[in-house]
């Protein structure tokens, strides 16, 4: 599992026909949609700079942030250089404390794994802990295909599904909706709801919770993901504000949980940095309202039957790129989503997979392979502010520009742009050839005949620019040109 | 001192003006400006765009065309940022560690603009004149990628007759993002139509910023809007004096309707 070998060939991506990482449209054609759709565009511009505030004032606060950055980014480096020992002890430590555990090499074997541990219970009915892990695999719909009902506990994720909608953030999964569409939601879909019901958020809340409550009392199966596992205890964490998850993971009798091999930290000690980073990353929050832990069972105390199912899918073949390992080293805290001006605009759906945002942009590329999410890497102004948010330091932008170099040097046949950059590159290595390149633009001049700019309508690919952009007509000398001219001795 | 000027492949293509610019500042500031002939690009454009391995040779054009200069000023945050942290990469991941080592020394002599005249020569006053209402961009990759600070706006307040107004949002990308500005033309017009709107918001009369690249892109929004607000590059402001208002330091738009 520790492969360092650059670009090793042949491990395997998370599969096809599973789980929700690959989107059906390319980013550029799903933004055109989503950008046109103006309440959209109010409620994430809205929320991500509401949440930005938050986690600004709350980052500012701490003197030692960069050191706590620098000693989390360690941690996970560490970790990552020796996942497989630290995997092994979480499974010893476990299994010591009366759970069991389960290796799941991809999506398909981590459905199999849950949903014939919980049809084993005889229960039709399972609940749900917010986690992304599950919305990976497409667990949801592995259980109910199995004849389960499965119920979303996190008032987000509950919208989401009662919406029968999918999540466009790793916090917030209903970002996107605003108070009066989810009072909509609410109203059309929850039984016996109060017909009076209004936006106002303390309602809305109180409606779902009337809702959860019941199924929390009569759950005996819960699945939930986990934020960290400690190695050296066994124990497994999940940070939420709700309560709901708590609920989940005391109320039943069996618990599940999934957790993808780069959440293992390897020790107690090292949540220490973590729960620092992580509350004032997401949520903007000095602490989050539950922190639960738990290693293996307790007789006569919550679930008596734990399973962890440690989930790979694609995540080996990530830890083998050189470059984008950093991308494991995420804690799901979602501040480069809240502070990207592209997914601001362009919204979580855009992206197609349940990871979106910049870490999406780099994490869904590689767990499915560059080329089934190759307009991803390109979702990026390579602006850097996710890079100056992200609480483990992860170099975002570094990773985007690698993963386009790998789909480039993918292509087996030279495309149209490969051609032009192949040229271009040619000329810009060799003076004599750039200075007849730049004699080359200058025949723009004839197309804006004596006017400043460019015709609007110019072919593809320049018409991406004009569209929208005047484009300047090139000047009659270049600098270099007119300089050299003037200073020849 | 004698600073080689590389005026990178979209100014001297394109907004000439700029180079002119700079180098008359420089010039002005007592410094001994070179250009060398055999300059072409950084190489930014191709590695960002995904042709690391077909950038190699145009990062040996750019150490060859440098070699030996004393210190190299360009007016550009992001072509130096990539000098500063990609040139050297992608050389050693072609397996040229010669040309990385290169390329790592002239980036130690390599700044941008406005980090030039702060740091290195320590002025603030470079006695320009300009007597229009401002507002600065500070460009995504001299924000923080180089980190450049606030040196440009310490040398936009120290200059006479300029007004600066503070642009609101100012941080936010404005969309160009190279490539990016054509391959998510849409996404890119939407972060341009917020920067737009939070420039007029300013009532200013210029904008401003590092890069001729995102200047491009926010002046050929304002100018296709009509709006009125020019774009203007650091160095053209700075160059301008009162008694040398000269065809290279005009104060036109850099794109005009």
């Amino acid at each position: 599992m520790t492969a360092v070998d650059l670009g090793m060939p042949g491990l395997p991506t998370a599969p096809r026909g599973v789980g929700h990482l690959r989107g059906t449209q390319s980013f550029p054609d799903a933004a055109r949609g989503a950008l046109r759709n103006g309440q959209l565009r109010a409620n994430l511009g809205h929320a991500t700079s509401t949440i930005r505030g938050k986690r600004a004032a709350v980052v500012g606060e701490l003197p030692d942030w960069e050191q706590l950055r620098a000693a989390g980014k360690a941690l996970k480096t560490a970790t990552m250089a020796r996942l497989d020992d630290h995997l092994e002890e979480l499974e010893r430590q476990v299994t010591a404390r009366g759970g069991v555990v389960h290796w799941a090499r991809d999506a398909n074997e981590a459905n199999e794994i849950v949903t014939r541990l919980v049809l084993a219970t005889g229960t039709s009915e399972v609940v749900k802990v917010k986690s992304m892990a599950t919305q990976e695999i497409g667990l949801n719909e592995a259980l109910e295909g199995a004849g389960l009902d499965v119920f979303e506990t996190d008032l987000a994720e509950l919208i989401v599904q009662l919406g029968e909608d999918s999540p466009s953030h790793i916090l917030v999964p209903a970002i996107h909706k605003n108070r009066a569409e989810i009072r909509e939601i609410f109203a059309r879909t929850i039984p016996g709801v109060d017909p009076g019901l209004t936006d106002d958020p303390r309602q809305l809340a109180m409606a779902a919770r009337a809702h959860l409550r019941e199924r929390f009392l009569r759950a005996r199966v819960a699945v939930s993901g986990a934020n960290f596992g400690v190695a050296e205890t066994g124990t497994l964490t999940v940070v939420e504000s709700e309560g709901n998850g708590r609920m989940c993971l005391t109320l039943p009798e069996t618990l599940i949980t999934v957790m993808g091999i780069e959440k293992v930290v390897p020790t107690w000690r090292d949540l220490e940095v973590f729960l620092q980073l992580l509350p004032r990353s997401s949520t903007g929050e000095r602490m989050n309202p539950y922190t639960s832990t738990w290693a293996g069972v307790t007789p006569g105390d919550g679930p008596q039957e734990f399973h962890l199912v440690l989930l790979d899918n694609g995540r080996t073949a990530v830890l083998a790129d050189e470059v984008g390992r950093e991308a494991l080293h995420c804690i799901r805290c979602s501040a480069c989503l809240n502070v990207c001006p592209v997914y601001e605009r362009a919204g979580g759906h855009s992206y197609g997979s349940v990871y979106p945002g910049p870490i999406g942009a780099v994490l869904s590329p590689m767990l499915t392979g560059v080329e089934d999410n190759a307009s991803l890497p390109y979702a990026s102004s390579l602006c850097g502010a996710c890079y100056d948010v992200c609480p483990v330091a992860i170099d975002i932008p570094s990773i985007l520009v690698h993963l386009r170099g790998e789909h480039v040097e993918a292509q087996e046949r030279p495309t149209a742009e490969a051609v032009a950059f192949r040229g271009l590159a040619k000329a810009m290595s060799h003076p004599r050839l750039w200075h007849l390149a730049q004699r080359g633009a200058r025949l723009g001049r004839l197309f804006s005949r004596g006017r400043p700019t460019l015709p609007n309508a110019l072919p593809p690919p320049v018409s991406g620019w004009t569209r929208s952009r005047d484009l300047p007509t090139p000047p009659a000398k270049t600098f270099v040109q007119q300089w050299t001219e003037e200073h020849r001795s | 001192m004698k600073v080689a000027l590389f005026a990178t492949c979209l100014v001297d293509t394109m907004t000439p003006t700029v180079a002119h610019a700079t180098a008359a500042l420089l010039q002005r500031l007592g410094q001994e400006v070179v250009v060398p002939p055999t300059q072409a690009c950084c190489g930014q454009m191709h590695v960002n765009t995904g042709y690391r391995r077909e950038a190699v040779s145009i990062v040996a054009n750019h150490v060859r065309a440098f070699a030996g200069a004393e210190v190299i000023v360009a007016p550009s945050g992001s072509c130096v940022a990539s000098i500063h942290h990609q040139q050297a990469a992608v050389a050693r991941r072609a397996g040229d560690e010669a040309l990385a080592q290169a390329a790592e020394e002239l980036a130690d002599r390599t700044y941008e603009l406005s980090q030039f005249l702060v740091d290195v020569l320590g002025v603030t006053d470079v006695g320009a004149y300009y007597p229009h209402r401002v507002t600065y961009h500070p460009t995504c990759h001299s924000l923080r990628l180089l980190r450049v600070g606030d040196a440009p706006l310490q040398l936009l307040r120290a200059v006479r007759g300029l007004e600066l107004v503070e642009l609101p949002g100012a941080e936010q990308c404005c969309g160009f993002g190279g490539t990016f500005a054509v391959k998510n033309a849409d996404t890119s017009t939407a972060m341009l139509t917020d920067k737009m709107a939070n420039v007029l918001s300013t009532h200013a009369e210029v904008c401003t910023a590092g890069d001729a690249s995102c200047l491009m892109h926010i002046g050929g929004g304002l100018s296709r809007l009509r709006a009125g607000t020019r774009t203007v590059h650091l160095a053209e402001i700075l160059a301008s004096t009162e008694e040398a208002v000269t065809p290279d330091q005009r104060t036109e738009p850099a794109v005009t309707a």
